[in-house]
C-alpha cells in the first residue's frame, strides 16, 4: 500500500515538474507546479510530516502560488517563442539524460546500500506540538531573525512595486 | 509490511531538483525560471523531511519551515523586481535584460 501510493504520487510529482519545464505558456507552468506542491504534500504526510503538509498546502501551493499566477495575469504573459535547438544538443540530449538519471540513481544507492524501509506511522513526531516545542526552544533565534526577514522583505516589495509618482 | 526504501525519496528529490536547474537554464521567460527556483527548493525540502524520518527527529521539519518562509520572502521580493523589470523594459526574455552584459 506504502510502495502504491508513493509510485503514484511520485509520478505525478515528475509529470508534472516535467509539464513546468517544456509548457511554454507561464500559466500552465503555474498549475503544473502546484501539482508537483500537492503530491509533494501528500509524500510528506506518508513521512509522518502532518505540519510540514499542511505548510505546503497553505504557504506554497496557496499563497506563493497565487502570487505567481496573479502576477502572470497581471503582467498578460504570453508564451515563450520556441527557440531551435542544435544538433549536438537533439542527438545527444536524451541519452545525457538518462546517463545523468542513472548516475545520480547509482550514487544514491550506493551511499544508502540498506536503507531502512519508510513505513507509514513510522514516525510521529511531525505533529504542530513537536514543531513549536523545538521552534520555540532550541531555535527561538532562527524564528526571530526569519520574522526580521520577513519584514524586511515586504517592505522590499511594497517599495519596488509601487507605482512612480510623476 | 512493506515500505518504500528511503532511497526512493532521495532519487525523487534528485529528479526534481535536475528537473528544476534545466528549466532554470533552458527557460528564458524570467517567471518560468522562478518556478524552477521553487521547483528546487521543493525537492530539497523533500530530501530533509526524508532524512528527518530517518534520523527520528524534528530538526529537517524545522529547516524545511524556514525555507518555506525564505521562499515565501523571496517570491514576494522577486515578483515585485519581475514588475518594475517589466514596467520599464515591457518585455519579460531574460536575453533582452542584458544592461549589466555592456
Amino acid at each position: 500500500m506504502d510502495v502504491v501510493l508513493f509510485l503514484v504520487f511520485a509520478a505525478i510529482a515528475v509529470v508534472c515538474a516535467i509539464s513546468v519545464v517544456v509548457q511554454t505558456h507561464p500559466i500552465f507552468s503555474a498549475l503544473s507546479l502546484i501539482g508537483v506542491m500537492g503530491s509533494l504534500a501528500v509524500l510528506y504526510l506518508m513521512l509522518g510530516a502532518e505540519f510540514i503538509a499542511a505548510a505546503q498546502v497553505i504557504v506554497y501551493a496557496g499563497a506563493i502560488m497565487v502570487l505567481f499566477v496573479f502576477v502572470i495575469m497581471l503582467l498578460n504573459a504570453g508564451s515563450e517563442p520556441p527557440r531551435g535547438r542544435s544538433l549536438v544538443a537533439q542527438v545527444l540530449g536524451f541519452p545525457l539524460l538518462v546517463a545523468l538519471l542513472g548516475a545520480l540513481a547509482y550514487g544514491v544507492g550506493r551511499v544508502l546500500p540498506e536503507s531502512p524501509a519508510v513505513v507509514f506511522g513510522g514516525f510521529r513526531g511531525g505533529g504542530p506540538r513537536e514543531i513549536g516545542l523545538a521552534l520555540f526552544t532550541d531555535y527561538l533565534l532562527p524564528f526571530e531573525i526569519i520574522s526580521v526577514l520577513v519584514l524586511i522583505a515586504i517592505l522590499g516589495a511594497v517599495v519596488l512595486a509601487r507605482k512612480e509618482l510623476p | 509490511m512493506t515500505g518504500v526504501p528511503l532511497a526512493w525519496y532521495l532519487i525523487l528529490s534528485a529528479l526534481l531538483f535536475s528537473l528544476g536547474a534545466a528549466g532554470f537554464l533552458f527557460r528564458r521567460n524570467i517567471i518560468t525560471m522562478f518556478m524552477s527556483v521553487e521547483l528546487m527548493l521543493n525537492a530539497v525540502n523533500l530530501s530533509f523531511v526524508a532524512f528527518s524520518y530517518q534520523l527520528k527527529q524534528v530538526n529537517g521539519h524545522i529547516f524545511t519551515f524556514f525555507v518555506m518562509v525564505v521562499a515565501a520572502a523571496e517570491a514576494a521580493v522577486g515578483l515585485a523586481i519581475i514588475l518594475t523589470v517589466f514596467r520599464n523594459r515591457a518585455t519579460l526574455n531574460v536575453d533582452d535584460i542584458s544592461s549589466l552584459k555592456n
